[in-house]
């Protein structure tokens, strides 16, 4: 199974709207143990992506995911500026150059996106934080496939495993970002970036699901 | 929510336009970002400061943009940390070719986002520094990594590190300054009222009529814990006995004292606490050598306030006292 350059903008732009519909929901898990601006800072910087898209549409899909992290970079702002910039940056390096993406470089792209985050958060699996919903998913999504299941079914279990790591998040508390200041206090919250985080590869999975192959 | 607004969306962009118009002598902006610069920018043979954090600080940061202090502030959205982008168009239109020196308060945002803007404008060959602030001793049991925030007595960073950059001095000799002022500076902040983020339009947490949260940071976010009302005098004295035990401030220590309202305490209030602080202090025998009262960084309209301490040497005092002309903060 292959995804097209069309496949990933029509994920993109599902994201663009997953993100609008949960803006206040984000940012009230942020408003708990943080600063309440994560889904208007991710909105804000998506709708900018929505806004300059057309620009680099016609482009192969590694530069068109380079150029969406660029504008969230320079658009959200915050914590998760920086990281899911550096996220899409890191996914497009990776598949430079590519029209369709078989299983592997879906797999190269979300590592390479996935180390990208570790090191410019400085954060790691258990820390509270985007990386508790993606490392999980990324594992999860490697086994699916080397044991032969089908990428639907991986990507599935993918989500799956991101799901859990979003509600591992609430038993948890904050070693990163700012809910860290409130330390034991910020058990019983569910993080907002491990939240964000598993939308995202939700939308991935519900729109491969429905692909007729 | 009921506020003095147009529209969410465009605060810090009108609040920008209405700075510019309040000190057309002391700043301008600088196209397509939001990073307001020194008219006179760049200063040539003058290490550059640059500095910002989120919007709803004010007058942090720009209002510290002038003579003496800072070179250039950038403007994040409300309480978000600004771009890379941002930070690194400041930095280039600050460099007067002695290179510069970010001041960073320790959020993870604000240190990504410069971090980023600094590998960009060092792509450029331009020589850049950074330090990052992290006086807030309400998290000091803290295991965690992380680090301590950076709040108010970030304003003392600015106008000392201003103050030597000002006298000519080189980059390492600047960064060396700012470095001590943050070894030496401790504060701690409580909040009666939480404050609205404009694009959120619901206060960040709540509080009963009766509790006060301590140990707050300055961009709403809920303190270290919560607790009934109780009289100025018994909040300073919590607030105090943190911040005198971190460094620690010992018997005959000179320091500069800053009691800074959060955007909605009054300053009679403020003066009050003033009173508390150096009643504290005289039973401690530590000496205030200078003291300031008034909002100097501020979160939104919360109602609360912070206490900062910098312990002084006799460079540190000579820094402090030097002349800096800015829209916040002025001395002959």
């Amino acid at each position: 199974m292959m995804l097209t350059k069309s496949d990933v903008t029509n994920i993109l732009d599902v994201i663009i709207k997953i993100i609008e519909d949960n803006r206040q929901y984000l940012t009230d898990l942020d408003a708990a143990i943080g600063d309440a601006d994560h889904g208007i800072n991710l909105d804000r910087g998506f709708k900018a992506v929505r806004d300059k898209m057309t620009q680099f549409l016609d482009k192969d899909i590694g530069t068109i995911l380079k150029n969406v992290g660029m504008v969230l970079v320079s658009t959200v702002g915050g914590a998760s500026g920086p990281l899911y910039g550096t996220f899409f940056m890191r996914m497009g390096n990776a598949v430079s150059g590519k029209s369709v993406l078989d299983e592997n470089d879906i797999v190269a792209m979300f590592e390479a996106g996935l180390s990208g985050i570790k090191e410019r958060g400085k954060a790691q699996f258990g820390d509270k934080t985007m990386i508790d919903a993606m490392e999980p998913a990324l594992n999860e999504l490697k086994k699916a496939l080397s044991e032969g299941r089908n990428l639907k079914e991986a990507i599935g279990a993918a989500a799956n495993a991101a799901y859990n790591g979003v509600l591992m998040t609430k038993d948890i508390a904050a070693k990163k970002g700012r809910a860290s200041y409130l330390g034991e206090r910020s058990i019983g919250h569910q993080d907002p970036g491990a939240t964000s985080a598993y939308l995202m590869i939700k939308t991935v999975a519900d729109y491969v699901d429905k692909l007729q192959q | 929510m009921k506020k003095l607004i147009n529209n969410p969306e465009e605060v810090v962009k009108e609040m920008v336009t209405g700075l510019l118009y309040a000190y057309p002598t002391y700043l301008k902006k600088l196209d397509n970002v939001d990073v307001v610069v020194r008219k006179t920018s760049p200063v040539e043979g003058k290490v550059g400061l640059v500095s910002g954090g989120g919007s709803g600080h004010e007058p942090a940061h720009a209002g510290y943009v002038g003579k003496g202090m800072l070179d250039a502030a950038c403007l994040g959205a409300v309480f978000t940390s600004p771009t890379p982008d941002q930070i690194y168009e400041a930095i280039k239109a600050v460099d007067g070719g002695k290179g510069v020196l970010l001041i960073i308060k320790n959020y993870t945002g604000d240190v990504m986002n410069f971090e980023m803007a600094k590998e960009m404008a060092e792509m450029d060959g331009i020589k850049v520094s950074e330090v990052i602030v992290n006086d807030d001793v309400a998290v000091e049991n803290s295991t965690y990594t992380q680090g301590r925030r950076g709040i108010a007595g970030t304003v003392f960073v600015h106008k000392i590190a201003g103050a030597k950059a000002e006298e000519g001095a080189e980059l390492e000799e600047v960064k060396e300054v700012a470095e001590k002022v943050i070894k030496n500076l401790r504060s701690m902040g409580m909040a009666f009222t939480p404050c609205t983020v404009p694009a959120a339009g619901k206060p960040s947490f709540t509080l009963d009529e009766d509790e006060i949260e301590i140990g707050i940071g300055i961009h709403g976010e809920p303190g270290t814990h919560r607790e009934k009302i109780k009289s100025a005098k018994e909040i300073v004295a919590e607030l105090m006995d943190k911040i005198v035990a971190d460094l620690p401030f010992n018997d005959a220590d000179e320091v500069a004292l800053m009691v800074n309202g959060l955007g909605a305490t009054p300053l009679s209030e403020l003066f009050i606490a003033n009173k508390e602080v150096n009643e504290y202090l005289v039973g401690k025998n530590i000496n205030v050598y200078k003291t300031f009262v008034g909002e100097y960084m501020t979160s939104l309209e919360m109602s609360g306030f912070s206490i900062t301490l910098l312990k002084l040497d006799e460079e540190l005092k000579a820094l402090l006292d030097a002349s800096a002309d800015t829209p916040a903060f002025k001395q002959l």
